[in-house]
Parts: C-alpha cells; sequence; structure tokens
C-alpha cells in the first residue's frame, strides 16, 4: 500500500506543566489520510478537533505543543522539522482555512495582494502575473467582478466573499492537502452551502485532499467520505461517511446523532445527551464518554477501551459495541 | 483613498476657534507673569518716572483690551509685534528659530523610530522572555532619566570625555546642524522611546496572536517577511496616536534641551523671553507651538487613515 499523504500516529496535545501532571487536550491521535481524500473530523467544542488540525499547520497557541507522536506528511516526519522547513511545506502542500474569514484575513491589505502572496513566494510569478493568477482563482471561487473586488479590502466584502477569498487563496498555490477548521460555521446557511460547493469542486479539480473540522453532521454528510467522531481528545469511532452515519457503533456516535435534527425523518423526536463534557484538567482513567453514557459497566471506568474494527474498515472504541449494537452479549 | 482624506478641510476650519483661544489664553497667561517689561529692560535700579516712560513708549500703559485687540488686528496682518528684547520683529526671530526646532523634533522622531521598532519587535517575539525583560528594563531606565540629566550625561560622556560631539551650539551649514543636533535629538528620543516601546510591544504581542498572522503562517511566511508583511503596519496602527501626542510633550522638552545643549530654538527664545517679560515673543513662540499641535493632530489622522483602510473620519457624520 502506497504511504497516505498525511499519517498521524499516537498524537499528543497538550500543556506542559512544570508542577504537575501536563494538561492532556488530544490524547494518542491517529489517523490516515489517503490522496484526494475527503476527511472529515466532527466533535463537540472541546474535543480537540481544531488542535488536530492547527498541529499539523504547525499553528497551535501559545502554550499549547505536541506532547509526543508523529505527524507525516508524505512519509517526511513533520515534528521536529526546522520551522523555516516546515513553513515552506505551507502554501504549496498544504493549505489551511479558518473558521472566521473575518480575522482570518489581515484588515490592512487588499484582499488581491493577500491571495497573490504565496503565489509570489512560491512561483516565483512577478506581481503582475501573480496578481493575474489571484484574480483568476478568485473567478473560480465564484466572486463576481473578481478584477475589482481585488482591489477590496477585507472589511469592504461580505462573509460568504470573504471565505471565498480564503479558499482562492488556499488553493492558489496547488496544495495536495487542504485543511479546513469549521470554514462555513461563521456564514448563513444558504452561503454556507455555496461555500461547500465551490469548495468541493476546486478540490475535485485540482484532486487536493480535505481535511474537514465540524461540528455540523449535515456538512461532513454533504462533503466527506471518511470520518472520525472525536470525544475529549480521543477518535472513539471513524470508517466510512455513509457506514458510520447508517450504522453508528459508538453509544456517543449514536448519541450525536439522534440529538441533531433530520429532515429525511422531521417527525423523529431529538434525543440530547445528558451531561456535560468532562473536565480535561481532571482526567480520570477509562473511557472519558463512560458518565455520561446510558449503557456504561463497570469494566468503562477502568481503562480506555481498545479500537477494534466492528465492520470492514470501521473502528469503534466501545467495549459494549457489539452489546449495544448488534444484541450480542459478550 | 482620497476620499477618506475629505475629513482635512473640515479639520482646518475647527481649529480656528482653537487658535483664537490660544490667543486669548497666551496674552493674559503673559500678563499675569509678577513685573512687567519696562522693569525687567531698565533693572532693579530704575526710577519709577523711567519705568512710566518706557512703558508708555512700549504701548503699555493703555487699557488691557485695547492691548489686545491692537495684537488680535496685527495678527491677521502677519504681524506678531516687536521683540521687545531684541529689537527686532517677532515673525523675523520666528523664523531663524523655527527650522531649529522643527529639525531637533524630526530627527529625535526618527532617532526614536529607529530605536523603537526593533527593541519592540525583539520584546514582542517572546514575551516574558529574557530580551523582552532587557528591553522593559531599558523603558524603565528611559522613562526614570530626567531628560535635562541624560543630555548633561551624554554631553558629559560623548562630547567632553570621547570627544565624539560638540559640547553645544548649532553650527554653521547644513550638515554642521545635523552633527551638531545629534546629540540633543538623541536625548529627546531616549524619553520618547518608552511610550512608544510600550504602545508598539503590546500591539505587536496581540498582532502575533491574531488569527490574520496564522493565516500568513499557513501561507509559508516567516521571520523577517512576515514581520514587514503583516505585523509592522497593523501593529503601527494604535502607535501613530501615541507619537502624535507625544510629539506636543515633545515640544515642551525640546525648550529645556535646548537649553541645555544652548540651540538657537524656539526653546532658547522662549525661556528668554520669560525672564524679560517679552510679551511680544512669548505670544509669538507659543501661538505658534499651539498652531504646531493643531497641525501634528491633523497629521496624525491622516496617518492613520493611510495606515488603516478601515478608518474613515468623514464618514462618522453620515452615519
Amino acid at each position: 500500500m502506497e504511504t497516505p499523504l498525511l499519517s498521524v500516529k499516537s498524537l499528543t496535545i497538550g500543556i506542559r506543566r512544570s508542577k504537575s501532571a501536563d494538561t492532556i487536550i488530544v490524547d494518542d491521535l491517529s489517523f490516515d489520510i489517503q490522496r484526494g481524500e475527503r476527511f472529515g473530523i466532527v466533535g463537540e467544542s472541546g474535543s480537540g478537533k481544531s488542535l488536530t488540525l492547527r498541529a499539523i499547520a504547525d499553528l497551535l497557541p501559545k502554550g499549547v505543543e505536541v506532547l509526543s507522536g508523529s505527524i507525516r506528511y508524505n512519509g517526511a516526519e513533520l515534528i521536529g522539522m526546522p520551522t523555516v522547513q516546515r513553513r515552506r511545506l505551507m502554501g504549496p502542500e498544504i493549505a489551511m482555512i479558518f473558521q472566521e474569514p473575518m480575522t482570518a484575513l489581515n484588515p490592512v491589505i487588499r484582499v488581491g495582494d493577500q491571495i497573490a502572496e504565496g503565489p509570489r513566494r512560491y512561483l516565483g510569478l512577478s506581481k503582475k502575473a501573480a496578481m493575474a493568477l489571484a484574480i483568476e482563482m478568485m473567478a473560480k471561487t465564484g466572486i463576481p467582478d473578481p478584477a475589482r473586488r481585488a482591489r477590496a479590502y477585507p472589511h469592504e466584502l461580505s462573509g460568504g466573499l470573504r471565505q471565498r477569498i480564503m479558499i482562492a487563496m488556499a488553493l492558489s498555490c496547488g496544495p495536495k492537502l487542504l485543511l479546513c477548521d469549521e470554514p462555513t460555521t461563521a456564514l448563513d446557511v444558504t452561503v454556507q452551502h455555496q461555500v461547500l460547493k465551490v469548495l468541493e469542486k476546486l478540490c475535485d479539480d485540482s484532486g487536493a485532499a480535505l481535511a474537514f473540522v465540524t461540528h455540523d453532521l449535515a456538512v461532513v454528510n454533504q462533503t466527506c467520505t471518511d470520518l472520525a467522531v472525536m470525544y475529549a481528545g480521543h477518535i472513539i469511532e471513524s470508517g466510512k461517511v455513509k457506514s458510520v452515519f447508517h450504522d453508528p457503533r459508538h453509544p456517543y456516535t449514536k448519541g450525536l446523532l439522534d440529538s441533531a435534527p433530520d429532515f429525511d425523518q422531521p417527525e423523529r423526536d431529538l434525543v440530547p445527551i445528558p451531561g456535560f463534557p468532562p473536565n480535561l484538567a481532571a482526567r480520570t482513567s477509562g473511557c472519558p464518554f463512560a458518565p455520561r453514557c446510558v449503557f456504561a459497566v463497570e469494566a468503562c471506568t477502568v481503562a480506555m477501551p481498545p479500537t477494534m474494527e466492528v465492520a470492514p474498515g470501521h473502528n469503534a472504541a466501545c467495549i459494549e459495541s457489539q452489546h449495544i449494537f448488534e444484541g450480542v452479549t459478550v | 483613498m482620497l476620499h477618506r482624506l475629505r475629513f482635512i478641510p473640515g479639520r482646518l476650519i475647527q481649529s480656528i476657534p482653537v487658535a483664537f483661544g490660544v490667543t486669548l489664553i497666551v496674552f493674559f497667561m503673559a500678563r499675569l507673569l509678577p513685573g512687567n517689561p519696562a522693569l525687567a529692560l531698565l533693572g532693579q535700579r530704575a526710577t519709577p518716572e523711567s519705568v512710566a516712560a518706557l512703558s508708555k513708549q512700549l504701548g503699555l500703559n493703555t487699557p488691557i483690551w485695547e492691548q489686545y485687540f491692537g495684537f488680535l488686528g496685527r495678527i491677521f496682518q502677519g504681524n506678531l509685534g516687536t521683540s521687545i528684547t531684541y529689537q527686532q520683529p517677532v515673525t523675523s526671530l520666528l523664523a531663524q528659530a523655527i527650522p531649529v526646532t522643527m529639525s531637533l523634533l524630526g530627527l529625535a522622531l526618527l532617532f526614536s523610530l529607529v530605536i523603537s521598532i526593533p527593541l519592540a519587535a525583539l520584546a514582542a517575539f517572546r514575551p516574558g522572555g529574557a530580551r523582552d525583560l532587557g528591553v522593559r528594563a531599558f523603558t524603565l531606565l528611559g522613562q526614570g532619566m530626567p531628560q535635562f540629566w541624560l543630555g548633561i550625561m551624554l554631553i558629559l560622556l560623548l562630547a567632553v570625555g570621547l570627544r565624539a560631539f560638540p559640547v553645544g551650539g548649532y553650527g554653521n551649514s547644513a550638515g554642521d546642524h545635523l552633527y551638531y543636533l545629534f546629540l540633543p535629538a538623541l536625548t529627546l528620543a531616549i524619553t520618547m522611546c518608552p511610550t512608544i516601546i510600550r504602545s508598539l510591544r503590546s500591539s505587536m504581542i496581540d498582532v502575533l496572536e491574531s488569527e490574520y498572522v496564522g493565516t500568513a503562517k499557513s501561507k509559508g511566511s516567516y521571520g523577517a517577511a512576515l514581520f514587514r508583511g503583516h505585523v509592522l503596519r497593523n501593529a503601527a496602527i494604535p502607535t501613530v496616536s501615541v507619537i502624535g501626542v507625544n510629539l506636543g510633550f515633545l515640544v515642551g522638552g525640546s525648550l529645556v534641551i535646548e537649553k541645555v545643549f544652548a540651540l538657537p530654538g524656539l526653546g532658547s527664545m522662549m525661556i528668554n523671553a520669560i525672564f524679560t517679560r517679552d510679551f511680544p515673543t512669548i505670544q509669538g513662540v507659543t501661538l505658534f507651538v499651539a498652531l504646531f499641535v493643531v497641525v501634528v493632530g491633523i497629521l496624525t489622522d491622516v496617518v492613520y487613515t493611510m495606515l488603516d483602510p478601515r478608518v474613515n473620519f468623514g464618514a462618522k457624520e453620515q452615519s
């Protein structure tokens, strides 16, 4: 089997403490993204999904660091790679789209120049050629009158246009991997849909793989082929989107799906998950979801359940999975 | 760009009542000083008769309102009166002194930027680190040292000790002026730096943590290019107003520094005029300084507008 485009192994992210135990935010995370794959990471706020993405892009906030584990891009280890070398991957190999396009664009630079910055650096283009490419990219993202809009400042554009600018910027150097950190959360639902379509089409055209972080299950269903569900810094279930959505094997995933509206079954009642996500500073042994899980047995609180293949290509980290979902008594 | 500068004419019109108020205050403040110019000119032993005669000659015996309106009327003719001490028109005295003080301020501003920007960047890059602590110690020191004392120390060290710079004076050619202005400008710059560094440092820290710097990094920008392209201009925006406010104070500081370095600028002129109760000169200098502060205020807003495309002072009236 060929090397995956991105391979994350036992990634642990947290805050290093000198006097007490480190605070672990993302714990022993592993997943692969193949070339051209669309990989969704879902989870609620604080599950560590955004930090995982930021760790890949070397954009972790101050104080938060990768404590152990490995992130390989195209076989090359990113953890410990010198900053200069790592930044050179950003743009032509890996690009990122952020949640809030207002704060993610520099307010004092014209958007055209912001898009042209990457191509000037990496493709060796002249100022004029880079601007022409920027305008072309803007046209591809469906921005009307791109030549005029290129001269605008971010505050002069609407949220949807700004996010299209971000997409144009991220794709301008032809990256192989596009990291999306809730790219549609800040947008209206109608605009959300348009922006997703543009994103999908451009990724199809360029063959870029997508790592898509969101808390919106519908968006994952629409956009991604593969999926990992995160809870309290762990991937608790992963597999093909279809397989996970139609046949969830972890009580948390099941709970998430039951708590979200489904327009195919509008009469179904929404079932909330009781309780709150755990306090990451006071981790206990065992499954982090156990305190909220109606199926929890004593063994759940003893050790973190191992990830088991429940169906071909479909993994879940729940010792009771078979019992709960297939009626098998272990 | 140009349409956002439409606030300038309005601002100039606003400054007319300000200037009028300044003339009022300047005129009466000067006359609140004890003693009068005739007495100052003739000395302690003058007879009351000779003082009265000179007062009449200088026009100081007319009612004070008449004197004020005379002063106001002459301003519109570009006449600030005649210096009592120098027996020269105040305007020509100002014409000699203004270039000296303005060069001093310009050079001081340049020096303070050259010192502040790298130091602020050094400190902001890793807040709480060793270099940050060093820079903060420097700002504390700079703030703690009185201007005149620092000037004297620099003279002792660099002019008297190393003989690298002149002790005082202004020189005769343009190159000379620069050489003579170096130490006084450095003195002013060092005392102005702490405020600029503090402001720049904190705004740089904010900018470095902002999402758009993350975006710039995700486009592969790092090091000096990142700093020039995405940090400096954004961080400069709040600092511009700090500098604008400080330029006003700097004029006050230059008064003392000009005296320390024997520069023939507005400061020396002002101090001599106060000692001799030379009303027309005091009024002339103060009026100029007041107008200078008003102009600096407008310039600050112009620079602000140029740096930040979101700023539109003209639009406030519409919304």
